[in-house]
């Protein structure tokens, strides 16, 4: 099976990239294929990366509280162009009242801080759509 | 022939130590600080054997800068607060004031750290969320009503736009009636570590630094009491760096703006008493104490021997902390009070002029107001009621504080001298050198902390099911429309005409080397907005994009 191909990305205007880094390099050992968009990114910009590197899933670092505005925008560009079965994870800071209006936009893994680089390694394998297909 | 008679140490390690292992072996992992650095079990007068003991005041200020230490004058209690509209944060910083806090410090928002006006499409989402929004005067003004400026000190965490925002301070300190030359208080101005660690940056790292040069050549006559820059470790410790890298590479930070303020043409003792430093208080209790004196010894060094200074006030390092936000969890929020505690003592211990404390539920969101009274209140007790200000530099002298601070000041050395030969900081920035060693760091940090070889009570350990739930602040969209409204209004009152002469005559400026400071000062009162200050400076420099070093 090839590898899962992930892309990264730090969406808006914070440039607080430890984690987004460390996470990357983590899947990276891990086996993944890995693209880092780097910072400043649109969800435009995301999306048109994902699907120029065909991924198959979508790892979003948020710590500045823009997560109400970046995801929904994010979700339904990726439903406009055909992505909507690409794995998509926020790791950051999310306030747990906004938890559950992110899981039924469509995010299915949010990982706040303490969350063990392992647990993202193996929430990924287990949901990306590759695994899907093939199982 | 004679037996060579054993020393004190080796009778010690047989006659005592042996038997003790025998009993009852050490816990079963190598001793190090948080930072890696193996740690002896004993350190004794042969670690410390031909160090000169030094003295406060004295020169290379390992002890302190001051000779009475903080019995002469506490450290200033300075906490980070912005949040929402500047009428909020005013609120908060009228409360800060009102609980003993000592003097001010500003945290803005993303748009405003970046140079985007509200209504700009990077900005969705961001206003007022990180910090609080400052889009032109106006907002200023509204941050600091009923606020003295002439009489409180206030640092601003500002780097890109912080000739902006400076320029802002002084126009609405003298609206106020305060003198330039009498108004107190720093920028932080620090734009080399946003390249290596932050990353608030926008136009590349050459003109950032004529920016930089330029409120150092302006200040001194203007506004001598200013400090013009916070050499930040802060943000470098933040990203992943250990203490040795923090230290060096803030060193060799202000090595490079001491650099190019004397490229630029400036008596180094016109600006360098001015420049100050910002380290972090993360968790190793003792390792951050030997940083911050080799921190003092190194600086000092530096500026006598190899910048020639000659004012003695170019060789005190000035420095403010702040306790470590990376160590704070989510997990348990209340150890964080037990957390910050202890970080603050340590820089109290280290001999910080001025510290921040964060609040217990910093992990989650910014802070509730209790939860930053709480943070100025463990600032109080450790001044009044630990006993630790009675005496000046309580460690000097102990075996392991000071073989330490020698430890940390040749490692960082070693990282000064190895960009040097990179031909600087800014070259070693462009080849990526610093920003790899925090990544190996920050990489290596998380293996330890998931492989549970370094514990984080309640993350890895200690850990318990049903703790989260703690009152949080949560900002919504409310900040956004106000600030938009406001922008709205403002183009509507002002001169539209004086402000694109005065943003045309700040763009042709930044094509020649005239200094900035007076043409956006004239642009501030125009009410011209950050984001169109800095677009007019992008017109001419171009934004900054950095290659990514995982």
């Amino acid at each position: 099976m090839p590898p899962l191909r992930v892309v990264i990305a730090k969406p808006g205007l914070d440039g607080h990239d430890r984690g987004a880094k460390v996470i990357a390099r983590a899947l990276r050992d891990a086996g993944m294929e890995v693209i880092y968009t780097g910072l400043r990114q649109t969800p435009e910009q995301i999306v048109t990366t994902a699907l120029q590197e065909d991924a198959d899933v979508i790892g979003l670092s948020i710590l500045s509280g823009a997560h109400n505005h970046i995801a929904p925008r994010l979700m339904s560009l990726l439903e406009e162009k055909g992505l909507d079965d690409v794995l998509v994870i926020i790791g950051g800071i999310i306030p747990d009242v906004d938890v559950e209006a992110l899981k039924r936009l469509g995010v299915k893994g949010i990982f706040l801080p303490g969350t063990p680089m392992q647990q993202i390694v193996d929430f990924i394998k287990a949901n990306a759509r590759s695994a899907k297909i093939s199982s | 022939m004679k037996a060579a008679a054993e020393s004190d140490e080796a009778r010690w390690e047989r006659e005592t130590l042996a038997p003790a292992l025998e009993q009852a072996p050490e816990r079963a992992r190598a001793f190090r600080t948080i930072s890696g650095r193996p740690i002896e079990r004993l350190y004794t007068p042969r670690d410390v054997a031909g160090l000169p003991s030094g003295e406060p005041g004295v020169f290379p200020y390992t002890r302190g800068i001051h000779a009475s230490g903080y019995r002469g004058k506490l450290w200033t209690i300075r906490q980070f607060a912005g949040f929402g509209t500047p009428e909020q944060t005013n609120a908060r910083y009228k409360a800060i004031l009102a609980a003993g806090g000592t003097g001010l410090s500003v945290a803005f928002d993303l748009p405003t750290l970046m140079g985007r006006d509200p209504d700009h499409p990077l900005s969705l989402g961001e206003v007022g969320k990180c910090g609080v929004n400052v889009t032109s005067l106006a907002d200023m003004e509204t941050l600091f009503a009923g606020i003295p400026l002439a009489d409180v000190t206030t640092s601003m965490t500002i780097n890109s736009p912080a000739a902006i925002i400076f320029a802002m301070y002084l126009v609405v300190a003298e609206q106020q009636g305060a003198a330039w030359t009498k108004v107190s208080g720093t920028i932080q101005n620090d734009i080399l570590k946003e390249f290596i660690a932050q990353k608030e940056y926008i136009f590349p790292p050459r003109p950032s630094m004529r920016l930089v040069t330029d409120i150092f050549a302006f200040a001194p006559t203007a506004a001598p009491r200013w400090n013009t820059i916070s050499v930040s470790g802060y943000h470098i410790r933040e990203a992943g760096a250990t203490a040795a890298q923090e230290l060096a590479f803030t060193i060799r930070d202000g090595i490079e703006y001491v650099q190019w303020g004397v490229d630029a043409g400036l008596d180094v003792d016109a600006f360098a008493p001015r420049m100050s430093f910002f380290f972090n208080a993360h968790s190793d209790f003792f390792e951050e104490i030997a940083k911050y004196r080799a921190a003092r010894t190194l600086w000092a060094v530096v500026m006598r021997d190899r910048f020639h200074a000659r004012n003695e006030r170019s060789w005190k390092m000035r420095f403010h902390s702040q306790t470590a936000g990376v160590s704070l969890t989510a997990q348990q929020p209340y150890n964080n009070v037990v957390r910050t505690a202890l970080q603050a003592m340590s820089a109290v211990l280290g001999g910080t002029n001025s510290l921040h404390t964060n609040s217990l539920d910093e992990a989650l969101s910014l802070p509730t107001a209790r939860a930053a009274r709480l943070a100025v209140r463990t600032q109080q007790i450790i001044a009044h009621e630990s006993g630790v200000t009675e005496v000046v530099d309580a460690l000097a002298g102990s075996y392991f504080v000071e073989k330490l601070t020698r430890d940390l000041e040749d490692e960082a050395r070693a990282y000064i001298e190895r960009i040097d030969e990179m031909g600087g900081m800014v070259a070693a920035i462009e080849n990526g050198f610093p920003q790899k060693e925090i990544a190996e760091s920050a990489y290596r940090f998380q293996q330890a902390v998931d492989r549970s070889e370094q514990v984080i009570v309640g993350v890895n350990d200690f850990v318990q099911e049903d703790d989260r739930a703690i009152e949080t602040l949560y900002i919504d969209e409310a900040a956004a429309d106000a600030q938009l409204a406001r922008l709205e209004s403002l183009r509507r009152r002002r001169d539209a005409d004086g402000v694109k002469r005065a943003l045309d005559t700040l763009r042709a400026a930044a094509t020649t080397s005239r200094n900035l400071m007076p043409p956006i000062i004239d642009a501030v009162r125009a009410y011209a907005t950050v984001g169109e200050m800095c677009d007019a400076l992008r017109d001419v420099w171009g934004e900054y994009e950095e290659t990514p070093v995982l």
